[in-house]
């Protein structure tokens, strides 16, 4: 490792590749920072803001910041897990976030991030927000009550599947996940299980039908370890 | 008219027509489908999705954005009140409720008859001149009782608008204080003509001595954007004017454009020059739809002396023209990104920066960027030199600036000084009422006290953008945040985290101070959102929607805690208030039907 192809990433060494984000780098080299709508294969996108860090004293999303040599990056700090804590907080209360009934818990990276970060409660007031479910799909079914308006689903669907079938519409806390065909129904697409945009979702706002609890709670994901401990096998399934 | 009829098809084709099919156009085309049905039914979202070659899905992303494009009918007469703060300040409610009466609508519904809407909206530009309104997009300003009753007559009796008297239509300059740019008499061409002597490097070079900066806010220095722009690698370049003035307060760039655009025109002709454009896009807010025809107008002057078009000067290869495009009720279209997502026919996002606007812009090409000050500015360079030009104003902000003053003064209008001029001036010149506090730069800028009146207007003191607010004594600064607050709510984009969740909880907890459950706990909370709003979002929208707010409880606290509930904490939820509707369905108000409130 030579000094132009590294940063400090509180306090260690980190290699980077030409072209890779702070994150991109950072978790290749197995150190976690948190994220929820970065995706190894897509374009970043830098809305969660999860992953925002202190790179040479200055705030910025490491999504979106391309690594270069000599950077010192902050992120494992009580400031910066606090402004996370915040962020995770203001996700909940938008959202309609039921976790003991949701089929994703343990499995859902908000949830595994909010436990990880110790956020106790959702501190803000709920908004309740009246949101669409959709169970027209033979397979899939939506649930927007848990939509946290990543687009992951919408960079899959138009990147990788080809198909467009999903797009983010409205303004402010207006703004909502719609589906792309006259009758707004995921049934009416040509979605299919098999596309990337079945599997992307980070929370529990897309579900596959008819495997509900095959994994019981208790033995998920998240259950048996931190998000932030599973970044060697998180990257190795996601790429 | 409805969609239903026949001749939907036919309309629609024409349209589609008219802008050549292009994707691009989206959001010109759903503004006239919006003037023309007074919505954007679904089946016409299908027709559009189809003609543009775009997906259902694509459309709606855009219409749903744009606070004047509908899904559902609004009236035939469509009114909305601007509601700044200074509209708010000179009694727009009371017309607003008066009009409500009359024509017998409530806020944001429809009249039974379909004939009139009726909603407040964001700023309209008119602060010097309010409370103003916006019928049908255009603008009628100094609203009072007698002339709510008069246009309540005209909707009534359905008078078609271009029938109206044309005073209601009238907006003044109000120039009140007129310096080196507009007491100045102007050639059209006189500037270009003088940089084509000059020659583009020569020319550049003037303007990078003058050191002149941004007018939009942001203070970027403009000789050295356009020698990025003409360095970008691409296959085509563009100069785009900034005329969303969306920011509250700020209505300079509507004098210069309404009174000036020779100016702004040849503004862009010469970066078009400097960088190699051959398109320039004024991008101009939904609220200054009245100037449009006459701007058109000027361009069409400005192509028959040759001075648009085809080999400009005689200059072989020399070829520009300007397109206007309309905005349609977004303030975040004002930055530059989002901007340029709205030109290209999308809702306006802010991308992620870099790269930045000069390498990748509008179509993915090197853009320019400029605000309409801006541009008229680089016409004095031309004619008289960036020395010339550097020898006002101060060291770090050159030349002058065009203010917007408005509020409490006696003299609210246009005024322009050379840079650095104290605050204090200012407000003498306006005739300012007993200040208690100014408002600099809008709902994102900064709030100031008479202690802070000595400070000056400059990049390196105080920025601005050009809006000055002015607060006299008697003023309620609580009630001045609770407005921004309502306006950032009702702005933010939605792309990020912070600042989509964050400004609706600090509307929020601004209610909850007003209606007087508001504590020690919650003042606290506002000043941490803020931090964290400024801290974590993606674009200065989210990041300056807390600071007046945060300044106004450092500097005004009493005006917060003479509201505040004398406990440390109240519940956000009034059980109560969420009995009310349980007893509207059961039809009982008995006291057993109520919680006693513990005061
Ligand atoms: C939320 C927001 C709103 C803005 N609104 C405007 C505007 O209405 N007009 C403007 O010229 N610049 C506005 N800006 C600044 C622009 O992004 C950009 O910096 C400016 O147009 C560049 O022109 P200049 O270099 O001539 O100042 C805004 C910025 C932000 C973050
Ligand atoms: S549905 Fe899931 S993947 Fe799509 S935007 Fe919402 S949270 Fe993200
Ligand atoms: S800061 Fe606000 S306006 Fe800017 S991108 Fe984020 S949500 Fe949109
Ligand atoms: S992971 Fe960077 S903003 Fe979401």
């Amino acid at each position: 490792m030579n000094d132009y192809d590294r940063f400090v990433l509180d306090g260690r060494p980190v290699h980077f590749e030409r072209g890779q984000s702070i994150l991109e780098a950072a978790l290749a080299s197995g150190a976690y920072i948190p994220n929820l709508c970065h995706h190894p294969e897509f374009k970043p996108h830098g809305s969660c803001k999860l992953c925002t860090v202190k790179v040479n004293g200055r705030f910025g999303s490491a999504c979106t910041i391309k690594a270069m040599p000599g950077q010192e990056v902050a992120s494992d700090t009580p400031e910066l897990n606090g402004i996370r804590r915040v962020l995770l907080q203001m996700l909940f209360v938008e959202g309609n976030h039921f976790c003991p009934g949701c089929e994703r818990s343990g499995n859902c990276n908000l949830q595994a991030l909010a436990y990880d970060l110790e956020m106790l409660t959702p501190h803000y007031q709920h908004f309740f927000p009246a949101r669409e479910l959709d169970a027209s799909h033979p397979d899939v079914m939506l649930d927007f009550n848990r939509c946290i308006m990543c687009e992951l689903c919408v960079r899959a669907s138009r990147d990788f599947d080809g198909k467009n079938v999903f797009a983010l519409a409205g303004r402010g806390t207006a703004s909502h996940v719609v589906v792309n065909c006259p009758s707004g129904k995921l049934g009416d697409t040509d979605f299919a299980l098999s596309d990337k945009a079945a599997s992307v979702c980070p929370v529990g706002a897309i579900l596959h039908k008819r495997v509900g609890f095959a994994v019981p709670i208790g033995e998920r994901r998240y259950d048996l370890a931190p998000i932030s401990a599973q970044v060697p096998t998180q990257q190795a399934e996601e790429a | 008219m409805t969609t239903t009829e026949t001749g939907l098809g036919s309309f629609l084709e024409l349209t589609l027509k008219q802008h050549g099919s292009d994707p691009g156009r989206l959001v010109q085309i759903l503004l006239d489908v919006q003037a023309h049905y007074s919505h954007v039914a679904p089946q016409v979202i299908e027709i559009l999705a189809e003609g543009l070659g775009l997906t259902v899905g694509a459309v709606e992303s855009t219409l749903d954005f744009y606070s004047f494009l509908t899904r559902e009918p609004t009236g035939a007469y469509r009114i909305l009140c601007s509601d700044n703060i200074t509209d708010r300040m000179l009694g727009n409610q009371a017309i607003f409720d008066h009009m409500a009466r009359r024509l017998g609508v409530s806020r944001g519904k429809v009249s039974a008859d379909g004939l009139v809407s009726l909603d407040f909206t964001s700023c309209t530009g008119m602060c010097d001149q309010g409370p103003a309104i916006l019928v049908n997009g255009i603008a009628v300003t100094k609203m009072t009782l007698h002339r709510a009753d008069q246009i309540c007559d005209l909707v009534r009796s359905r008078v078609p608008l271009a029938h109206w008297p044309s005073d209601l239509f009238r907006v003044e300059h109000n120039i009140r204080r007129a310096d080196m740019l507009l007491a100045a008499d102007f050639n059209p061409g006189s500037a270009l003509r003088a940089a084509v002597e000059m020659g583009r490097d020569a020319y550049l070079a003037e303007v990078k001595r003058s050191n002149l900066r941004g007018r939009g806010g942001a203070g970027f220095t403009t000789g050295v954007k356009w020698e990025a722009a003409r360095n970008a690698r691409g296959d085509a370049r563009y100069i785009v004017c900034n005329a969303d003035e969306g920011e509250p307060g700020t209505f300079k760039d509507r004098v210069l454009l309404q009174f000036y655009a020779e100016r702004v025109f040849e503004g862009m002709a010469l970066a078009a020059f400097v960088v190699g454009a051959k398109l320039g896009l004024v991008y101009l807010r939904g609220e200054y739809l009245y100037m449009r025809a006459q701007l058109e107008e000027k361009l069409a002057e400005l192509r028959a002396a040759r001075l648009l078009g085809g080999t400009i000067l005689g200059v072989q290869g020399f070829d520009f023209d300007i397109e206007i495009h309309m905005g349609a009720g977004a303030y975040i279209c004002g930055e530059e990104t989002a901007l340029i997502e709205s030109l290209e026919g999308k809702a306006g996002r802010p991308r992620i920066r870099p790269p930045f606007p000069v390498s990748v812009g509008y179509r993915g090409q090197p853009t320019v960027v400029n605000n309409v000050e801006t541009l008229c500015k680089v016409t004095e360079i031309a004619l008289h030199g960036g020395a010339w030009y550097e020898g006002f104003g101060t060291k770090q902000s050159t030349g002058t600036k065009v203010l917007s003053v408005a509020g409490d003064v006696e003299r609210p209008g246009i005024y322009e000084y050379p840079f650095g001029v104290r605050i204090a001036q200012v407000l003498e010149d306006a005739g300012a009422k007993n200040p208690r506090a100014v408002q600099v730069s809008g709902a994102a800028g900064q709030c100031l006290t008479s202690r802070e009146f000595g400070r000056r207007i400059a990049f390196e003191d105080v920025p601005t953008a050009g809006s000055i607010m002015v607060f006299g004594g008697h003023r309620d600064m609580f009630e001045v945040a609770r407005n921004f607050a309502q306006f950032f709510q009702h702005e933010s984009c939605g792309f990020c985290t912070p600042c989509r969740v964050g400004t609706t909880i600090q509307a929020r907890i601004m209610a909850k101070i007003a209606a007087g459950h508001g504590t020690q706990y919650e003042m606290n909370e506002l000043q941490h959102l803020c931090q964290v709003m400024r801290t974590a979002s993606h674009c200065g929208l989210g990041l300056t929607a807390g600071t007046a707010i945060t300044d106004m409880i450092d500097r005004f606290r009493e005006d917060f805690e003479k509201r505040l509930a004398r406990r440390d904490f109240e519940p956000a939820f009034d059980l109560d208030a969420a009995l009310a509707r349980a007893r509207e369905i059961t039809g009982r108000d008995d006291a057993d039907s109520r919680l006693l409130s513990d005061a």
